[in-house]
């Protein structure tokens, strides 16, 4: 097959993409904004049955709606994510530098692979091993009671959101970080050995430009996630104190029955994340790709004593920071009655129905970003690209980030007046979960691949082309060694999210559809808390395997050769 | 303890580096004595361990045996910013995000701190290398000549003794080749510093080098003036080496 076709069938594959992204979430919206004015499908939802057809009667809007209410938990909802941002951030830059700096010890790949977990772990068990260290019975307070203090750290409310989004984002910023750190060429480690730069030389003049290049995309995922926090808001926020947008909305449709308020939260939440983007987008410099010669990194800086202690100290503390939660997890989880839960039927079926989903919305969001982002490169890269290449990267951009302007929450309330009409929405609920999954996945899976398909195509492109290799040898030869590690890599994550998400799942769960963290939550909810810590243990050694799969493979390919 | 003759600017005594981890464990093993103030090609086919032994006199290697001493001092336990080095590289010599008078004054003073003096010390050696009025500009603006250059002008406001360059002319088409060469040649002239210039072109060797080092398989094979290499027709691989040149020329 001619280059030619490839690109031909890319392009089309990408556009596709794009259109198809646009139509799911914008027909949630349409359906949303003509229930708001009362003339959609919703005008006949009251003649429903299920259990949340009374979510969608009085379709009234209003201006009473944009309450103190709603804009107290509009601030809280920015300063939340605000204040997470930094602090993860602030975590990550020292942990990411130390893991940048020692490139050989013991256990280094592990704690690298830990940093990887959070993002893999679903929020809900996240929240159960962090009440189990942090909270009112946990350690934290344990060590603190032998001190004779009166167990001090209250993690319900503003702290326990900080500590839960710091537990997530903290190892995401590190391995963001890490990678970018890891690209810098090896010949630039050696120089400023030559020329003797010291640590802070080495900061300012090499890792620094690195990093404030990062930052902004970084900063703006982690804003962008915890502006959208459902999960952990609704399990540690501990009331409507402490509620964002996200949970507002949620409780909103399903406890106090008020669509209109839910739209109300919802269009402040998309004009919020509007905002967001388009700054970011403003402040986001060009990733320029440097052309590396591959020479292996090998560092002679930092070997003082205090350095190395310096930077064992960060990465420990990072280490048990991100360990601890799962730890607890884990030995809740062991305690509790495993042998019930591994013959319950329930369980069999949530795992079945969890797996499917995660499989095939993980699946497709890689494959949508693959092929949108190469075709992306391929509009960029022609001569003189057109203003088709420019609408359709500025796209990729927004189609791709559209799930955290759109949270899944509204989605789903949009798809589920939209599905009323064709019978019972349980039938759907698969399907609505999987792709809200999908669309869930993509702004990670983007991230990870964005940068790797432009090295990619720097480094391979111009030379595949010439030598005429294309089609399905391409494919095998050149862009699978090449791009293996990065799709495998988002596979797992994609894959991880899902099986753990309980956003999407929560408006449309029903007796025919549950998931495991649906069963988690609704089992911690009837206070079953053992079932709990054994579902929590079960899904969490789920979404751990998946994750080490991505990265283990490459790591025998590695050895291997 | 050897005493070190006053001509002698490196010596590689017995130094083997061992490579446990490659297909087959392999180790490497060079004993020299490199004269000062002259330029000595280091060459010999691909994997012979040209760079290795670059980076045992920069410090970027330490050797599992032997000694390497530096003008007289034995250089083990010093580390790369102190020795009497300057290295250049094939490539990314310069920091892409810092323009070119930083990226030379960091050869001065690695935090950056300039005085009047040390600008006017960049402004010179910018002109030294035919790139005068460069230093606002970024290196990705640059050609990979004018890149290779400005490396060559941080190497000069250094002023250490010695120069080591591995493959500094790969990247660039042979007019540059020719040029920057030249450029070299006539810095070697006019600061007498001792190069160590590792190719794999026989023709560096014939327009730069007074000797010559050809590593085989990780052994110093031959090491004799450059004139002498160049009309060799044995041992083979000597002959496969400068037939490549012939062929070139």
């Amino acid at each position: 097959m001619p280059a030619a076709r490839d690109r031909r069938l890319t392009r089309t594959l990408g556009v596709a993409g794009i259109l198809g992204i646009a139509l799911f979430v914008g027909a949630a919206i349409l359906a949303l904004a003509l229930a708001a004015t009362g003339e959609g499908p919703a005008a006949g939802a009251g003649a429903g049955a299920g259990a949340t057809s009374g979510v969608f009667d009085a379709p009234v809007f209003d201006a009473y709606v944009f309450d103190a209410y709603v804009w107290r938990v509009a601030r809280f909802t920015l300063i939340q994510a605000g204040l997470s941002t930094l602090l993860s951030i602030a975590f990550a830059i020292p942990v990411a530098l130390a893991l940048a700096r020692r490139r050989r010890f013991p256990g280094r790949i592990w704690i690298i692979r830990l940093m990887a977990l959070p993002l893999g772990l679903p929020a809900l068990v996240a929240a159960l091993g962090i009440v189990g260290i942090w909270g009112r019975q946990g350690v934290v307070n344990d060590v603190f009671a032998l001190l004779d203090l009166d167990r001090p750290v209250a993690i319900y409310g503003l702290a326990g959101i900080l500590v839960a989004h710091v537990f997530f984002n903290m190892p995401l910023a590190v391995r963001l970080l890490l990678s970018g750190l890891e690209r810098i060429p090896g010949e630039y480690w050696l120089v400023s050995a030559n020329l003797g730069l010291s640590g802070l030389s080495l900061f300012r003049f090499i890792a620094w430009p690195v990093i404030r290049g990062l930052l902004s995309g970084i900063a703006g995922l982690i804003f962008m996630l915890c502006a959208t926090s459902f999960t952990l808001v609704l399990t540690l926020g501990g009331g409507p104190a402490a509620s964002t947008l996200e949970v507002a909305i949620y409780q909103a449709l399903r406890f106090d029955f008020d669509p209109p308020r839910a739209i109300a939260l919802s269009a402040l939440q998309i004009a919020v994340t509007a905002v967001l983007l388009l700054v970011l987008r403003w402040m986001t410099p060009p990733a320029t790709e440097g052309f590396t010669t591959g020479r292996p990194v090998r560092r002679f800086d930092g070997r003082s004593r205090s350095a190395i202690l310096a930077d064992g100290l960060v990465i420990a503390l990072a280490a048990l920071f991100v360990a601890a939660p799962l730890a607890s997890v884990l030995v809740s989880g062991l305690a509790s009655d495993l042998a019930k839960l591994a013959s319950d039927a329930q369980v069999h079926r949530a795992l079945v129905t969890s797996l499917g989903i995660a499989a095939v919305s993980a699946a497709l969001s890689v494959a949508l970003a693959t092929v949108m982002l190469t075709t992306r490169q391929i509009l960029l890269s022609q001569r003189r690209p057109g203003r088709f290449a420019h609408l359709f990267s500025g796209s990729v951009a927004a189609g791709t980030s559209l799930v955290l302007l759109v949270p899944p929450v509204v989605i789903g309330a949009g798809w589920f007046l939209l599905l009323r009409p064709f019978g019972d929405v349980a039938r759907f609920a698969p399907a609505v979960v999987t792709l809200i999954n999908t669309l869930m996945a993509l702004p990670f899976v983007t991230r990870v691949l964005a940068t790797a398909i432009a090295t990619h195509a720097a480094r391979t492109g111009r030379l595949t082309t010439s030598l005429g290799i294309s089609g399905w040898s391409r494919i095998v030869l050149i862009d699978w060694p090449g791009l293996r590690r990065p799709l495998l890599m988002a596979l797992s994550f994609a894959a991880a999210l899902s099986l753990g998400d309980l956003g999407a799942v929560a408006l449309f769960g029903s007796q025919d559809t549950v998931t495991l963290p649906y069963l988690l939550y609704s089992r911690m909810g009837s206070y079953r808390t053992t079932d709990a810590a054994g579902l929590a243990l079960l899904l969490g050694i789920v979404c751990v395997a998946l994750t080490i799969l991505g990265t283990a493979r490459e790591n025998l390919r590695e050895r291997a050769s | 303890m050897t005493t070190v003759a006053p001509t002698i600017a490196i010596r590689l005594d017995n130094v083997a580096v061992r490579f446990p981890g490659h297909p087959v464990p392999r180790t490497l093993l060079f004993d020299a004595a490199i004269e000062r103030g002259r330029i000595t090609a280091v060459t010999g086919a691909s994997g012979s361990g040209k760079s290795t032994l670059l980076n045992l006199v920069a410090g970027f290697e330490t050797p599992d045996a032997g000694r390497v001493s530096i003008l007289g001092a034995d250089a083990t336990p010093i580390p790369p910013a102190l020795r009497p080095v300057s290295v250049i590289f094939q490539e990314h010599n310069l920091f892409a995000h810092l323009d070119i008078a930083t990226n030379i004054g960091l050869g001065i003073s690695p935090a950056l701190t300039l005085d009047g003096n040390d600008r006017a010390r960049i402004e010179q050696a910018l002109e030294d290398v035919g790139l005068a009025g460069f230093e606002r500009r970024l290196p990705p603006t640059l050609s990979g000549g004018e890149r290779q250059r400005v490396a060559l002008a941080r190497a000069l406001v250094r002023r250490r003794p010695i120069l080591l360059l591995d493959e500094p002319f790969a990247a660039l088409d042979p007019g540059l080749r020719q040029e920057m060469g030249d450029l070299l040649a006539a810095l070697q002239a006019k600061e007498a510093s001792t190069i160590l210039l590792v190719t794999h072109h026989a023709d560096d060797v014939r327009r730069l080098a007074d000797r010559v080092l050809f590593l085989d398989d990780g052994r110093v094979a031959l090491h004799e003036e450059a004139e002498a290499f160049l009309r060799r027709s044995e041992p083979a691989v000597v002959a496969r080496f400068l037939g490549a040149m012939s062929k070139g020329a």
